[in-house]
């Protein structure tokens, strides 16, 4: 039985500057890091095996990152973090794939591996923030998914009760397995790596999935699978300062009142 | 300095160090407060399997020997000197064990404290024997196949939340030096209870207790080598872990250089960083050179011991000496950097200068430690041919 966490290798943002020319992402010399969410995600999927330990059911935990070779990295990191493997998948066929071709090909790679009850994803990456590939990959299984997930309440054999997070507070939701569940940071607390866990990540053999080794059809991955165009990328513009109306009070009450009236109605 | 560290070396530092940055310095303030033992923290160490770097690997360890446990010693200690002794009382209860244990004893023991699952403690200290262990009154009397200890153990770090100690008593009066012998007292063994628990000027938020036994019934398989060793386990053990404290030294020194160099760069005094006045300078500088010598004599003599050398007992008594020395020093400087700030609570450097006086202290006072390194120029003088 098969846990599976979908995770992403992206520029740590907390130092990333923006080429103030191109308005791209300055990405030399910037670190790069195991998309924050994810790492919850791979903390979840580490507590699910550990509390299926617990009733004495076992469980794999496999760590899966759809990237170039670099990625390799993050995917030694989560077998840091308690992992037990990681399998990257990469091919110069996948360049330019969107979600759509992205949630395609992770599918496929969940369905070579088999057998998997739960699929953990952070919410979203902190560089592209679509929060689209964890519900992307359950529509190409065909199996049911559940967002901001900020608790597992209880699990047996055959399903979860979750909590998920809403704006006014959370919705208790039960799903069969298998189940792509995407997490958010209120779910835990992810631990440090271990000694032991870096000693294993050190050692452990990444094994890299090619297009081919997921037979995966040509039309649907890469930038001809992607129907997402990208027309344009640019910064907003900043922000303007607001108006500071001064005066006696009926006076500011009075022109701002005009102004409201003006922006409400025109 | 680059010191060439083993990929293995530098994943422990790395570790120790993400573990003091984020776990340990934020905590640090409140358990100064308290002194409170820092059971979380502790789980987290034993979660990222700090307490095993210095055991061997067939014991559920890491095999990194002393200088592991150095390299770990500092790390944590620059988070915290006072939540750091978990871990290093804990590599000085366990020396005695890997030192002078039986394979059994090692088997029984050692992989719980390499999991980080029971702590360590060395109990030797009582109240009139100290610098003069040698006066220790402690018994250990025997009855079958058992050994009966009375006595109480003071100052004893980890008193009362460690599992395991490791205990030096007299079992033969008549033979004096040779008339002690070391041995494994497991916590809930009936007839050994825990005392006062000291409140200390620094280093709070690590227990410092009495260790009580009454007619406490040891099975004599906790016997540690053969009767009659108890002061050779002493003395070894304190060589093997003297290196710990002095990392534990150096940590607290960094930290102080640290926190200096950086609040020598924000705080402007007649309109500028008072790091662009010389006379800050040249103190940082001063810190940062003796830091760097600490930390190297310390590396050295923990290769050295690991490395098997013989007459380890100078190096190590260097090492403790040295760099507790420079952590009084440099922690004492740290503070004339931050002025007024500096003596106050809010600000972290005056903890840091508490924490510093008791390396100068405990496992062996600096003067002791100046005799045994006396002692031993002398003795190597004497083996000279002339």
């Amino acid at each position: 039985m098969k846990i599976i966490v979908l995770i992403k290798q992206v520029p740590d943002t907390t130092d990333v500057k923006i080429d103030p020319v191109t308005n791209t992402l300055k990405r030399e010399g910037v670190e790069s890091i195991i998309n924050p969410f994810d790492a919850y995600a791979i903390e979840e999927a580490v507590r699910t095996k550990e509390r299926m330990a617990e009733k004495g059911k076992g469980a794999e935990v496999v760590a899966v990152s759809m990237g170039p070779p670099q990625a390799e990295a993050a995917l030694r990191e989560a077998v840091s973090l308690g992992c037990d493997k990681g399998i990257l998948i990469s091919d110069r066929k996948f360049a330019g794939s969107d979600t759509w071709a992205t949630s395609y090909t992770l599918s496929r790679a969940i369905s070579k591996l088999g057998d998997y009850k739960i699929i953990f994803c952070g919410k979203q990456a902190s560089d592209g923030d679509t929060a689209q590939v964890g519900p992307g990959v359950s529509m190409h299984l065909d199996i049911p998914q559940v967002t901001y997930v900020k608790k597992i309440e209880k699990f047996d054999e055959s399903g979860a009760t979750v909590e998920r997070m809403t704006e006014e507070g959370y919705d208790i939701i039960e799903t069969p397995f298998p189940v792509v569940l995407t997490v958010v940071k209120e779910i835990n607390e992810p631990r440090l790596p271990s000694l032991k866990g870096k000693m294993k990540a050190k050692k452990a053999e990444i094994a890299v999935w090619t297009a081919g080794d997921l037979g995966c059809d040509d039309d649907k991955i890469g930038l001809d699978g992607s129907p997402t165009r990208v027309v344009k990328i640019f910064t907003p513009p900043p922000r303007e300062g607001g108006q500071v109306i001064e005066g006696e009070p009926i006076d500011v009450a009075k022109k701002l009142a005009e102004l409201l009236k003006e922006v409400l109605i025109g | 300095m680059d010191y060439l560290l083993t990929e293995e070396q530098q994943m422990i530092r790395d570790l120790c160090h993400q573990v003091a940055e984020e776990k340990i310095k934020p905590v640090a303030a409140k358990y100064d407060e308290s002194d409170d033992f820092p059971w979380d923290i502790v789980k987290i160490m034993s979660e990222s399997d700090i307490f095993g770097v210095f055991i061997p690997e067939e014991y559920g360890g890491m095999g990194g020997g002393v200088l592991a446990m150095a390299i770990a010693a500092e790390e944590l200690s620059w988070g915290c000197g006072g939540i750091a002794l978990a871990f290093a009382a804990t590599g000085l209860g366990t020396f005695p064990l890997l030192l002078y244990g039986n394979d059994e004893q090692k088997k029984k023991y050692l992989p719980d404290i390499a999991a980080g699952k029971k702590l360590a403690a060395f109990a030797l200290t009582e109240a009139e024997a100290g610098s003069d262990a040698g006066s220790i009154k402690t018994t250990a009397k025997k009855d079958g196949d058992h050994y009966i200890l009375n006595g109480t153990k003071q100052w004893i770090t980890n008193g009362g939340e460690a599992e395991i100690y490791t205990v030096v008593a007299i079992t033969d009066k008549t033979k004096g030096a040779r008339g002690a012998s070391a041995f494994i007292v497991e916590k809930g063994t009936p007839g050994l209870s825990f005392g006062k628990k000291e409140d200390k000027m620094g280093i709070r938020g690590s227990a410092t207790r009495e260790v009580i036994f009454n007619d406490c019934r040891v099975p004599k398989e906790n016997l540690l080598g053969r009767e009659g060793l108890g002061f050779i386990v002493a003395m070894k053990t304190f060589d093997y872990s003297r290196p710990g404290v002095a990392a534990q030294a150096v940590g607290i020194a960094q930290r102080a250089l640290d926190e200096a160099v950086n609040y020598a760069h924000e705080r402007k005094q007649f309109g500028q960083p008072i790091s662009s006045f010389q006379g800050i300078q040249f103190m940082l500088a001063d810190m940062a050179i003796q830091v760097e010598a600490a930390r190297a004599l310390i590396y050295s003599a923990a290769r050295m011991i690991d490395a098997g050398k013989k007459d380890i007992a100078k190096v190590s008594a260097i090492s403790k000496t040295f760099a507790s020395d420079v952590a009084m020093k440099v922690t004492t400087d740290a503070v004339q950097v931050f002025g007024g700030y500096g003596y106050m609570r809010e600000y972290p450097v005056e903890k840091l200068m508490r924490d510093a006086k008791i390396t100068q202290i405990y496992e062996g006072t600096n003067q002791i430690q100046r005799g045994v390194i006396a002692s031993a120029l002398i003795k190597e003088n004497l083996g000279k041919k002339r």
